[in-house]
């Protein structure tokens, strides 16, 4: 800050507040309408405080089924089918990156630039534009309704590659000299010294992949015809559905914080390596 | 120097240098030279490519030649008509232009709202970490989660907004009126996308040397006239790149929002490109229509990274 | 016995041919230095003794053994990297152990060495710290003490202290040399810094656009240097050259002076001078018309002109000597340190 002067910084924190207001809104809303009874929840103008039956609604939702009346599976296991998937998804895109990149750094081998550029093709078709015919390998894969066919076709994207291939780039060529002489092999190369020289990398990346993962929805919405492999993403919309008939407004906002919850603590916890990971160009 | 940026899945390159062209720039100098070692280094990742990316983009491209009946009885070879039935479908080329609506609503709403709130976070010394930590939240959030905040802080019957807008005379049902459904989507696509926004312009004001700002003081500039000349000026790569950004975001990212929120309607008010392949092709049966339009998306996409590819990286020199 | 045999050694990129056809016998013990200018291959020439760098012809032989395609790893030679090359994410210890480990000697062997060395190179308090975590002397160090604990037949440095400041510099020159003497390892060391080659070289490699100008003593280089290159390259301040006509063993300088020399070449030469060798004389054939002094305490250096035209000299004198611009200084050329070179191939003449 150039001037300090009160009234222009009593106009920055008072931006900052509303702004600050306006994007948590939406999550006090959805706070305070899983602390209240059903009952009140069919009342308007809803709540703007919160309510008693936060712990109550808690229980309900984890461990029961959700909405009443409707026979869908507990709540807590589309959150450990969401939490599989998201891990699957992060760690696989990670381990096959790691290793692609460091073939595509570290190797000279026959259609090298071949499969680098069908490793940039992937990364201009994001899975909405392919669905149906990904849906038909999938399906005749026999791999609907399970955590296969849930992760490893959100696992081959270049996402990952490229930042791997970026980072891997930047590690002196001297570290591998220098290996070569103590007498490290290509993977012993790759395992005690580039893995840990990358390591703020994988873990920025992990966080924002992991986000992806969770988040994941037009993808499980069709292939995950069995209830039992919902996740809690999708289940929401579903939720969203019935309420058109009886709103259980409480319930459904419940749901909706649990499925939240999981990527904002990710995020909010590793907040350094994440804005590091998303916005840092070069290092 | 190459930068890079992720935008969820997708990856976007900045400098033109960084592998086309020349020789083999992105070979290390000093290398092993093996060959069975890295092709199996690489293998996982080209097995998935091929099975569940080239494969079923070179499918789409196939069947966006053919006519199908509905239940895959019989299909005809039919060259471009696919095309040509799009390019003369008055609803097609409807939500052509509403998704290029849509999409420029969002990035500038979402957009402005960051470059306003990074101006001013910016300005803060003590507590910007705090506020950095209270704005970035909503990238977490899934679409489908954010259209369920909004749907239902906007219900009809018992949303907050509602019944407030009802004091001042407004009769709020994005059930039955598109222009309200479509600000809705409109509000909760960009309201997920600030706190990504905020980042990067946060991240590019934080890059400017304090001692030009400082200049432009000493020059008699005032805080909103240094904001205009230099500030905005200086992060203007940063601009154009969440342009791109927030306008593929819009096309695609936005799906969940669409689904949550209005299903399209009414009345195919809310329907975008994104959907309509998703309605045309799952819920309506159309194949060839829905692959004709997939590979318009196709397109579309690699349009947009050509352009992020050749233009966004002009850095500004200091 | 770890002599070094270089034969016809070559190495191209594509057409380029960069290094041709080097020779080269190094004893056993001996420390040898390549020094030249930057991009005359000296780089390229230890790495290629070292493994990182393919031979496109020639041999490389570490004893009786020919060397050329065996990995790095099994050449049994340590380097020292001009920027360290330390693991950064493992700590002293672990860097200087991590060959050892690789070759799996036991654990109680490795600690053994890796203590060693930390004692010989003084940084024993040091072991368990980052590389981040230490000065650039330190980390030179370390990057000495992962060379050592292996125990190789060769040490290869390359350009180690071009990353110090000065000061250190001749700090770590001395123990590099104190060091090698009490190991007796073989040792190769890059440099294009001719105070250090003449300070830790039994014997000089200067080389020059991929060739072998000189290989000798560093005495041997000063006094006989083998060509022009040689000659100006080597000492400082640099030799001054002069053309002369050469006949029955009279020299003609190009303002008409003649200076008396033991050469037998006749035509046209170059005359080769040392500064320092320029001896102040009231009646001395050689005029010097200063054009600036430059003190420097122990001797003052005079830049000027060879008097009625524009063919500069320099001389050193001793001590402090107030000449100013325009004075006119008179210089004999002793016969004994007088250079005469080829006025064409740059080759020296006897």
């Amino acid at each position: 800050m150039v001037e300090t002067r009160p009234f222009l910084t009593f106009v920055t924190h008072l931006v900052l507040i509303l702004g600050v207001v306006m994007i948590a809104l939406p999550i006090w809303i959805t706070f305070v309408a899983a602390s209240h009874d059903d009952i009140r929840m069919t009342q308007a103008p809803i709540p703007m405080l919160p309510g008693g039956f936060f712990w109550e609604n808690f229980k309900r939702t984890l461990f029961g089924s959700g909405l009443a009346g409707n026979e869908i599976t507990p709540v807590w296991r589309m959150l450990f089918n969401s939490l599989v998937m998201a891990l699957a998804i992060a760690g696989g895109k990670i381990v096959i990156s790691l290793l692609s990149a460091f073939a595509i750094v570290y190797f000279k081998f026959p259609f090298r630039m071949g499969f680098f550029w069908m490793i940039f093709l992937t990364l201009m078709l994001p899975v909405e534009v392919r669905i149906l015919p990904t849906f038909e390998v999938v399906a005749n894969l026999g791999l609907l309704n399970s955590y296969w066919g849930l992760s490893i076709p959100l696992i081959a994207s270049a996402t990952a590659t490229f930042m791997f291939r970026q980072v891997f780039l930047t590690i002196p060529d001297e570290m591998l000299e220098s290996a070569r002489i103590d007498g490290a092999g290509p993977m012993r190369f790759f395992w005690d010294i580039l893995i840990p020289l990358s390591r703020t990398n994988i873990a920025a990346l992990f966080v924002i992949l992991f986000i992806y993962g969770w988040n994941q929805y037009l993808w499980p919405l069709l292939i995950t015809t069995d209830s039992d492999m919902t996740t809690i993403v999708v289940s929401i919309k579903q939720m969203l559905e019935a309420a058109e008939q009886s709103p259980q407004w409480n319930i459904i906002m419940m749901t909706a914080m649990l499925a939240m919850l999981p990527p904002i603590i990710v995020v909010i916890a590793m907040q350094k390596l994440f804005v590091q990971g998303l916005t840092e160009t070069d290092k | 120097m190459l930068s890079l940026q992720i935008r969820g899945d997708n990856i976007i390159f900045a400098s033109p240098t960084s592998f086309a062209g020349s020789d083999d720039p992105m070979l290390k100098h000093v290398h092993f030279n093996k060959v069975l070692l890295p092709v199996l280094l690489v293998a996982p990742q080209i097995l998935i490519t091929l099975v569940f990316f080239m494969w079923p983009a070179g499918q789409a491209l196939y069947q966006s030649f053919l006519i199908e009946d509905a239940f895959g009885l019989s299909r005809e070879f039919v060259w471009f008509e696919n095309f040509q039935y799009l390019w003369h479908d008055e609803i097609y080329l409807q939500t052509f232009w509403r998704t290029a609506v849509f999409s420029a609503l969002v990035a500038m709403l979402a957009m402005s709202i960051a470059l306003i709130l990074a101006g001013f976070a910016e300005r803060v010394i003590k507590g910007a970490g705090a506020y950095r930590t209270l704005l970035i939240w909503p990238y977490a959030v899934a679409p489908v989660l954010a259209g369920a905040l909004w749907v239902f802080m906007f219900n009809p019957t018992l949303g907050i907004f509602p019944f407030l807008l009802e004091k001042i005379n407004i009769d709020w049902n994005h059930y039955l009126n598109g222009t309200q459904a479509m600000g809705l989507v409109v509000a909760a696509a960009a309201w997920k996308q600030i706190a990504y926004n905020f980042l990067f312009y946060l991240a590019a004001m934080q890059s400017i040397p304090k001692s030009v700002v400082e200049a432009a003081a000493i020059d008699g500039a005032g805080p909103l006239r240094r904001f205009w000349t230099i500030t905005l000026p200086l992060v203007s790569p940063t601009t154009f790149f969440l342009l791109v950004i927030n306008i593929v975001y819009a096309f695609f990212d936005t799906f969940g929002i669409i689904h949550a929120v209005t299903q399209g309607g009414p009345a195919n008010a809310t329907t975008i490109l994104v959907y309509k392949v998703y309605s045309d092709g799952f819920v309506g049966l159309d194949l060839g229509g829905s692959a004709a339009q997939s590979v318009v998306l196709m397109f579309i996409v690699i349009l947009m990274t050509v352009i992020q590819f050749r233009y966004v990286e002009k850095k500004v020199e200091y | 016995m770890a002599s070094i045999t270089l034969d016809s050694l070559t190495k191209s990129y594509g057409q380029t041919e960069v290094l041709h056809h080097i020779q080269g016998e190094i004893q056993h013990g001996e420390f040898i230095v390549i020094v030249g200018p930057s991009g005359c291959g000296k780089s390229t020439l230890l790495r290629m003794v070292a493994g990182l760098e393919t031979v496109t012809s020639g041999q490389v032989s570490i004893g009786d053994k020919v060397i050329n395609d065996l990995e790095p790893a099994d050449r049994d030679i340590a380097m020292v990297f001009q920027n360290y090359a330390l693991y950064p994410h493992m700590s002293v210890e672990q860097n200087m152990a991590y060959g050892l480990k690789i070759r799996k000697f036991p654990k109680a062997e490795i600690k053994r060495r890796v203590e060693q060395a930390a004692d010989i190179l003084e940084i024993r308090d040091y072991l368990k710290r980052k590389p981040r975590q230490l000065s650039g002397g330190q980390r030179q160090r370390v990057a000495m003490g992962r060379a050592i604990v292996r125990d190789p037949q060769v040490f290869l440095f390359d350009e180690p202290l071009s990353n110090l400041d000065a000061k250190l510099r001749v700090q770590m020159r001395l123990e590099i040399r104190k060091l090698q003497r009490r190991l007796g390892v073989t040792s190769i060391y890059v440099t294009h810094d001719q105070v250090e080659a003449m300070t830790l070289g039994d014997r000089l490699m200067v080389l020059n656009g991929g060739y072998v100008e000189q290989f000798g003593t560093p005495i041997e280089v000063y006094e006989k240097p083998a060509s022009v290159f040689v000659a100006g390259f080597i000492g400082s301040p640099s030799m001054n050259f002069i053309s002369a006509q050469a006949s029955k063993g009279q020299l003609t300088l190009p303002d008409g002076t003649t200076l008396a020399s033991n050469t037998s070449a006749n035509g046209p030469v170059t005359l080769g001078m040392r500064p320092e060798h320029l001896k102040q004389h009231g009646s001395g054939p050689i005029q010097l018309e200063v054009d600036l002094p430059e003190q420097l305490g122990a001797t003052t250096l005079v830049h000027g002109r060879i008097s009625g035209t524009e063919l500069p000299i320099t001389a050193s004198l001793n001590g402090i000597h107030a000449a100013s611009s325009g004075d006119v200084l008179r210089f004999d050329a002793p016969v004994e340190q007088m250079h005469i070179f080829d006025a064409q191939t740059g080759k020296r003449i006897e």
